[in-house]
């Protein structure tokens, strides 16, 4: 029996003429923190999307814990945590509020409502801030109590799109921990980032670039792959710069003559 | 369908109209408003019409005839005049509506027997009024007429003439007439179609603006919590808004209510439903605030007022328009709250009808719950 929690069969998305995602494959194991790079508009969020089960896919297949995405959404859905680009949760109520909503939505168990939420509030550092509306929170507080409504319910599989953009590195280093301890617990972690330092921390990294998957492997597999003139390991930048470089003249060549 | 999912979803709506008190107010404030302003300007009851009198005749008859006129409530004499001149001026100005010229050989025709007939100059510029008015006028001037026939024939030693027929037309439903009385509980339905379609027109399309869709639709709820903790609050509100309304047309307006309260807000319960559920439709399928509130006004408030009976019977309207009407919930909401008013009548006469507004509030229910889908588009 395999241990994969997420696996992926050249998954297709196309709004209209457009392909958004073209036909990407990939699978994550159980417990492994799996990084999506890729530069703007390259197809993470549609990618994560599909994943969720909120977006039917054009073509392919996955399977997210053992669910099929496209037959099966909505028990996908009871398998997923996800956390939105954009900042998801409501601005008019109470962090408290905010938790409560989600721990019915996920129909938590009274008796473990009130841990849960408490466990939330002090991973969030919100201890004192717990009866003040989400509006006021700062950037690092917002992210934390969004992740921590979406894994309330403690699910298998947590998909994080651009989880720490415009946070600040301490949050961002205190964001990771979170990561970690979830992935030692055994949870599934899919993450979507811009940094490369984040990039570094990841089990295993996928690189989107106009929706194909252009690499796929461990930072450490992709640096020796292609490794620098004089034989060191480049820097993962240096990797997908030049990865993103090779696919645009192989898509591009009489531009390049031409250059 | 779970409960406690359910009740998450209302308890954070409410939390949701709470935070926001202005959006609350208005949507207490505006029935109360609309109900003020269409009820006084929509009644439409002719009383005191200013009259002018030009009497050629200037004979005890003629002046007889005037105080037939002024001595009614539906006109008052204004001014004499002796000239078209100023009669007309009269007019113009708006001093008077209505003007009676009493030809000067008025007495002689009517001791003599014959036909007398005066002059009647309307101020036609409101039709409506206008019409009524000269209904008044005739009204007037008939009564007169008969008195006088009666009064010559015991003159001229006749027996006392005994009219077989005494024709005392008597209004059932509203003995007063008062267009007040029929106007109110029609307005009322109107109105709450209109308020209810907007209280949840943007509920839906907020959280897509907002991105806290996406989040949402991430989870395990299904539609059907969804919509129905969605309405919850509203549907508080708008019963709310039924009772102000109530209030109003028992206090402010002195509408009779002859029927049974507790059938009134019950019948109130099942159209806010639907209504409310329309609502929420149209702000699922648009996704986007502004068109919502625009489709769910343009929607309701339109056939509403003219296609529900409110002001226009439908019996007089053209076949196809007649058709048309009755996809409008708020016809059978006018004709049920008129009932309950005016007639005192129960379900065994207004049973069809109520069960046609079940039958709306259950079509728009599963409308929302079937359009609410759980994808990005
Ligand atoms: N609903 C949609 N209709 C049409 N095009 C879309 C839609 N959603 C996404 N796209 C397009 O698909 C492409 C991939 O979008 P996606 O949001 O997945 O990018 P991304 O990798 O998440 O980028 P970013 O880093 O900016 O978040 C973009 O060009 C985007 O414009
Ligand atoms: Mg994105």
């Amino acid at each position: 029996m395999n241990d994969y929690t997420v696996v992926v069969e050249n998954l297709e998305k196309r709004f209209g003429a457009f392909v958004a995602v073209d036909r990407v494959s990939f699978r994550i194991e159980r417990g492994e923190v799996f990084g999506f790079l890729g530069p703007n508009g390259a197809g993470k969020s549609t990618t994560i999307r599909m994943l969720c089960g909120i977006l039917t896919p054009s073509g392919g297949s996955g399977t997210v814990a053992g669910f099929d995405i496209r037959t099966q959404p909505e028990l996908v859905k009871t398998q997923i945590g996800y956390m939105s680009q954009k900042f998801s949760l409501y601005q008019d109520l109470t962090v408290e509020e905010n938790i409560d909503f989600y721990g019915g939505i996920y129909r938590i168990p009274p008796e473990k409502r009130r841990q849960r939420k408490e466990w939330v509030i002090e991973m969030a550092g919100l201890t004192e801030h717990r009866r003040r509306p989400t509006s006021i929170l700062s950037g690092g507080w917002k992210q934390r109590l969004a992740l921590g409504c979406a894994i309330l319910h403690e699910p298998p599989v947590v998909f994080l799109d651009e989880p720490t953009s415009g946070v600040d590195p301490i949050s961002r280093r205190r964001f990771w921990d979170l990561i970690y301890e979830m992935s030692d617990r055994g949870v599934t972690v899919f993450v979507t980032t811009h940094y490369m330092d984040e990039a570094e921390y990841c089990n295993r990294l996928g690189l989107i670039y106009r929706g194909e998957l252009i690499a796929l492997g461990t930072p450490h597999e992709l640096k020796s792959e292609t490794p620098r003139s004089d034989g060191t390991l480049p820097s993962l930048e240096e990797v997908f710069v030049s990865r993103i470089e090779a696919r645009d003249r192989v898509e591009q060549p009489e531009r390049e003559v031409r250059r | 369908m779970n409960p406690r999912r359910v009740r998450a979803v209302a308890r954070k709506e409410f939390l949701h109209v709470v935070r926001d008190p202005l959006s609350l107010l208005m949507a207490l404030a505006t029935p109360v408003l609309l109900l003020t302003l269409f009820g006084f300007a929509l009644t439409l009851d002719v009383d005191n019409v200013p009259l002018a009198v030009w009497d050629q005749s200037n004979t005890p008859r003629s002046r007889e005839l005037v105080g037939r006129f002024d001595g009614s409530p539906y006109f008052s004499l204004r001014m004499n005049v002796d000239n078209y001149r100023d009669l007309v001026h009269a007019i113009d100005s708006g001093q008077a509506m209505m003007g009676l010229v009493v030809p000067s050989d008025f007495a002689e025709k009517i001791e003599a027997g014959r036909n007398a007939p005066v002059q009647l100059i309307v101020d036609g510029s409101d039709s409506n009024t206008a019409m009524i008015a000269i209904g008044y006028a005739g009204v007037v001037a008939e009564i007169y007429a008969l008195d006088l026939t009666i009064e010559q024939n015991q003159r001229r030693g006749g027996p006392s003439l005994n009219i077989p027929l005494d024709v005392r037309p008597r209004v059932w439903f509203n003995e007063e007439l008062e267009s007040r009385n029929f106007i109110i509980p029609g307005l009322i339905a109107v109105i709450m179609m209109v308020i209810a379609a907007m209280l949840t027109s943007l509920t839906v399309a907020r959280e897509w603006e907002r991105g806290t869709m996406e989040q949402l639709i991430s989870t395990p709820v299904k539609p059907g919590e969804l919509i129905l903790g969605k309405l919850a609050p509203y549907f508080v509100i708008g019963m709310c808004d039924v009772l102000l309304a109530v209030l109003m047309a028992e206090f402010v307006f002195h509408v009779p209510l002859r029927g049974n309260v507790a059938l009134l807000f019950g019948m109130s319960a099942v159209f806010l439903v639907g209504a409310l559920a329309m609502g929420m439709t149209v702000s699922i399928v648009t996704r986007s605030q502004l068109l919502s509130c625009q489709v769910a006004v343009v929607a309701t408030f339109l056939p509403a007022f003219l296609l529900s009976g409110f002001i226009f019977t439908i019996a007089n309207m053209p076949p196809v328009i007649r058709a048309i009407t009755y996809i409008v919930p708020a016809r059978y909401f006018v004709a049920i709250l008129k009932g309950i008013y005016l007639k005192g009548v129960g379900l065994e006469i207004l049973g069809a009808q109520a069960a046609l507004l079940a039958v709306y509030a259950a079509v728009m229910v599963t409308l929302a719950r079937i359009s609410l889908k759980k994808k990005l588009t």
